[in-house]
């Protein structure tokens, strides 16, 4: 094996490659994270079921109960919780992403690894929260004996992918922002609480009238949107939607993966 | 194994200088490089030895090496599997256990699991943290933390190992333990090693060979003998005289000296090295004291000695004027080697009048010119000797 170090190309195939033999590392980060993530925590792993839980109460009281938020003729804590849980899914990814590079600076900046496998592995972390955070949707299914489409749940593993690749191609703009300006860690919540409202997360998209194209934007929407049609019925999922927002999910990993290996040379050294 | 480098990197701070200075309008084309037409090749199974002064671009090199960091321009060639430990215990998490962090660590530093599997339970032995495997590191003493990072980058088996100043912790027998496992890996495993240090003895030690680097280009590369001596002698200044005023009311000291009293005022092993000062005595004084400290190029304090030791009272008073005092070191009694002189006077028991800490401090080099003026080193149990006191010996 003869390895050869010259001055950075900004992108190549060899990256791809280069994640692949790294996989074994990737996952320890994954593995890392997860284990430290509730050490010293007095109930530990319940926090993934509570905070989503009392999130969907807050909202289902204001939102739904009093102020009367339609909700597609489905009970409003499942509407919203579908919503919540995509759009947790997502937004927790996109923020614990941005802060993968520096929450990791001891290790930047003493070993080499494709920089690209510490944004990857916190985004793995957030499927098991997703799932973990799903027992609360089949518990409200039994408590409002609603049955959910079975067959929808076949397109679950797209929708969570459009999510992972809407997350992963932020979270690398981000993140290589990150390095060089700490100000996204101050405006990334704020941020994402807008894009929340922007995201018909605890609304239906309908509401938004004629404008509603504008939404379609935000990769989020045709996700959550094919979530609530596929799992709840109602609606047949809208394709072309889903469709628009595969491929701004796609843009966004574009841009977000060239940028990111343009600036990989520079984070050792001023991260 | 056969790297060449043939290399011009830039400085890491180079982009963010620019920018400040872009920011505050003063943008100045300015490129500073960190190492410049650095080349050279290893062979397999050697241990070279990377020395140079602070900012001599000794860090730049092994984050090239490391690939964390990549040139501006050149290439290297590594045949074979780099592993480089510029610190231990990277990415250890304070909340994981000790058996864990070892699983972790080892990833990062790019061991498979199945070889970590494989090599637990030497890594633990040789950490001695047994009883501790399953309590969080946070928990252990910061010598064991240690003990226990070293011992998992200690047996990571990559063909190529690149190694920052990271013997310098734990406890001396901890140290001797580490340097004794970088002595097995290398003879008997045939690695090679790539090894940056201050701690001379170290490198003398493992290393064969030396690179010394000097404003990010090559000084000087070849056996470590050589390397050393080029390190020591040649490149540092020597400052043989100091004038100024240092001192208060009661004494002032105006000049200090070095003195070589050879015929062509050569610093040699076989010169007698005169020492002197003069000082402007202000008032009278009991129990003054005049002295200087000779240190090693390690730091190390080899002497300490006073004008007048003042056992014998009544002590001599000394009178205002001019006091100019001075000593000789008898050639043929300092090794080779580099020494530092630093001055001082004071009051017995009452006050320091220019103390340890004073710019009157001199440096002189000794050169080995017919060929007994060498330092007597040893590597007996691992541990390195080496004496600076080489006398003339007779029948």
């Amino acid at each position: 094996m003869t390895t050869i170090i010259r001055p950075k190309k900004t992108v190549s195939f060899k990256d791809f490659a280069e994640i692949w033999q790294y996989r074994e590392l990737l996952f320890f980060f994954a593995w890392r994270d997860l284990k430290v993530r509730y050490k010293q925590t007095a109930i530990g792993v319940s926090w993934a079921l509570f905070q989503p839980f009392f999130t969907m109460v807050v909202f289902s009281v204001f939102f739904g109960g009093l102020a009367k938020m339609p909700s597609d003729g489905i009970p409003y804590p499942i509407f919203v919780f579908v919503g919540l849980l995509v759009w947790q899914f997502f937004s927790t990814a996109l923020t614990d992403a941005s802060n993968s590079l520096i929450a990791n600076q001891n290790i930047v900046t003493k070993v080499y690894f494709p920089r690209l496998i510490l944004p990857i592995s916190t985004i793995l972390v957030k499927f098991i929260d997703f799932f973990i955070a799903s027992i609360i949707l089949v518990g409200l299914m039994i408590y409002y004996h609603y049955a959910p489409n079975l067959l929808g749940l076949l397109i679950l593993p797209l929708l969570l992918l459009i999510s992972f690749f809407a997350a992963l191609g932020g979270g690398l703009i981000l993140a290589a922002v990150n390095v060089k300006y700490r100000d996204v860690r101050y405006a990334l919540p704020f941020f994402i609480q807008i894009l929340m409202f922007l995201t018909p997360v605890i609304y239906p998209p309908s509401i938004a009238g004629k404008y509603s194209w504008i939404l379609a934007i935000n990769p989020m929407t045709g996700v959550i949107k094919a979530a609530r049609s596929a799992l709840l019925g109602g609606s047949p999922i809208n394709w072309e939607l889903l469709g628009i927002s595969g491929v701004v999910c796609f843009i966004f990993l574009f841009i977000g993966f060239v940028y990111f290996k343009k600036t990989e040379r520079y984070f050792a050294d001023i991260i | 194994m056969r790297d060449v480098l043939t290399n011009v990197f830039r400085n890491p701070f180079r982009f963010l200088r620019q920018k400040v200075k872009a920011a505050a309008g003063l943008a100045k084309n300015e490129d500073f490089w960190a190492l410049k037409d650095v080349s050279f090749s290893v062979e397999k199974g050697e241990v070279i030895g990377i020395i140079g002064h602070n900012g001599a671009g000794k860090s730049t090199l092994l984050k090239i090496l490391s690939q964390i960091t990549p040139p501006t321009t050149g290439e290297i060639n590594i045949n074979g599997r780099v592993g480089s430990l510029l610190e231990v215990g990277t990415g250890f998490h304070p909340e994981l256990t000790g058996r864990e962090n070892i699983f972790l660590n080892g990833a990062i530093l790019g061991m498979e699991r199945d070889q970590i599997v494989k090599k637990f339970d030497e890594i633990v032995a040789f950490s001695g943290v047994e009883k501790f495997l399953d309590t969080p590191v946070k928990y252990y003493s910061s010598g064991m933390y240690v003990r226990l990072a070293f011992s998992v980058a200690a047996h990571m088996e990559p063909d190529v190992l690149i190694i920052d100043e990271v013997l310098a912790v734990g406890d001396s027998e901890f140290q001797e333990k580490c340097l004794g496992k970088m002595d097995e890996i290398t003879r008997k495993e045939g690695r090679t090693i790539l090894f940056v240090s201050h701690n001379l003895g170290a490198i003398k030690q493992l290393c064969s060979r030396c690179v010394v680097l000097r404003e990010g280009k090559i000084g000087f590369i070849g056996k470590t003998e050589d390397a050393l001596s080029f390190y020591t002698v040649e490149e540092l200044d020597q400052k043989t005289e100091w004038v100024g005023q240092e001192g208060d009311e009661s004494a002032i000291l105006k000049k200090a000296w070095v003195k070589s009293l050879d015929e062509h005022g050569e610093f040699n092993t076989t010169s007698d090295v005169e020492i002197g000062m003069e000082i402007q005595v202000l008032e009278p004084m009991n129990d003054f004291v005049a002295g200087i400290i000779l240190f090693s190029e390690f730091g190390n304090e080899l002497a300490r000695v006073n004008y007048d030791d003042n056992q014998l009272p009544p002590t001599p008073v000394v009178n205002p004027g001019n006091l100019k005092i001075k000593f000789v070191i008898p050639k043929n009694s300092l090794a080779q080697g580099r020494y530092r002189v630093q001055f001082e006077i004071g009051i017995l028991r009452c006050k320091v009048i220019v103390g340890i800490n004073s710019s009157a401090s001199l440096i002189f080099s000794l050169r080995n010119v017919n060929g007994l003026g060498s330092r007597s080193t040893t590597n007996d149990n691992l541990r390195y000797h080496s004496s600076l006191f080489r006398p003339n010996w007779s029948k």
